[in-house]
């Protein structure tokens, strides 16, 4: 029952994987591999490891198709002239990819693989997410802060980026507001009778 | 579930396959660059799977901490390249990738 799971699962993710890079409209290729991503994650679950697969969906689902869709979808291209020039990488493109495969299917026969023999998805916890976080807040705490530190500089980096100053919007200049003296902006004049001010 | 059925070969083939595709995707669509950061992400996704099956089928829990950092730096990744994307196409008009060979200040 789990291979026959597995079968369906992976040969969606393949499909999927394909017609990501074969779709004609960027869009598509966004659906497509939202799809990937959706099943990859089932692939995760079938194996137990239920944490990176909810992790898998919320990031690259929520977070990463999602922004790919709006980059797509606010970014006005002509689709068709960047087709151009799939057919000529097409030949190149399947021969690298079957040497590469080739490749990597040679080096897996030749490599052994320690263990392997022991089958468990969360070592050191009943779950797999204490499993996880047992070792992700205790041996490699460092790695975890330096991971935010990684989103931090990103989400910075993105922003100065695509920050754009227009001189032709008024802002608030907190400082100048509230250095103002009253001499500066309240004058008091002594008007007389019938003469108004000069 | 017994892991006999169910082995590491099967999860190396699909992640060998997904990283083929990937680096396929690259090289067919010299000119979208949104479809090669695409790519990307589908090669780091390969990274991933077969950094968890590994873990999975060893019964070591340090794969799936490192496909945890994998996943940080695959979404810092496609910020700042959408990020540059998005600046780019506000300066050009276009996101022609061949034309990026030019640098002007």
């Amino acid at each position: 029952m789990t291979l026959i799971a597995f079968y369906i699962l992976s040969s969606i993710v393949v499909a999927s994987a394909l017609f990501v890079v074969a779709a004609r409209n960027p869009v598509h290729s966004v659906l497509w591999l939202i799809l990937t991503f959706f099943t990859s994650a089932g692939l995760l679950v079938l194996i137990g490891a239920e944490f990176l697969a909810m992790l898998l969906v919320v990031v690259y689902v929520g977070a990463v198709a999602v922004l790919f869709l709006f980059v797509v979808m606010m970014l006005d291209i002509d689709f068709v002239a960047l087709k151009q020039g799939f057919q000529n990488y097409l030949v190149i493109g399947i021969l690298l990819a079957l040497t590469l495969l080739a490749e990597i299917g040679i080096v897996v026969a030749a490599a052994t693989f320690g263990g392997g023999a022991t089958f468990d998805p969360n070592p050191g916890g009943p779950t797999n997410a204490e499993a996880l976080s047992n070792v992700l807040y205790d041996d490699y705490l460092l790695l975890f802060q330096m991971c935010g530190i990684v989103l931090l500089v990103a989400m910075i980096g993105a922003i100065v980026l695509t920050l754009r100053s227009r001189p032709s919007v008024k802002r608030q200049n907190i400082a100048q507001q509230t250095g103002r003296k009253r001499k500066d902006a309240v004058e008091l004049k002594d008007v007389r009778p019938g003469q108004g001010i000069p | 579930m017994s892991g006999a059925e169910l082995g590491l070969g099967h999860y190396m083939a699909v992640s060998a396959a997904l990283f083929t595709i990937g680096v396929f995707g690259i090289f067919v669509n010299r000119k979208n660059i949104i479809v090669i950061l695409m790519s990307i992400e589908l090669i780091l996704l390969s990274v991933n799977i077969n950094l968890v099956a590994f873990s999975v089928f060893n019964g070591t829990i340090m794969g799936q901490v490192f496909a945890m950092l994998v996943l940080t730096v695959a979404a810092a990744e496609a910020a700042v390249g959408l990020a540059i994307l998005v600046v780019y196409f506000r300066n050009r008009g276009e996101i022609a990738v061949e034309d990026v060979n030019v640098l002007r200040g």
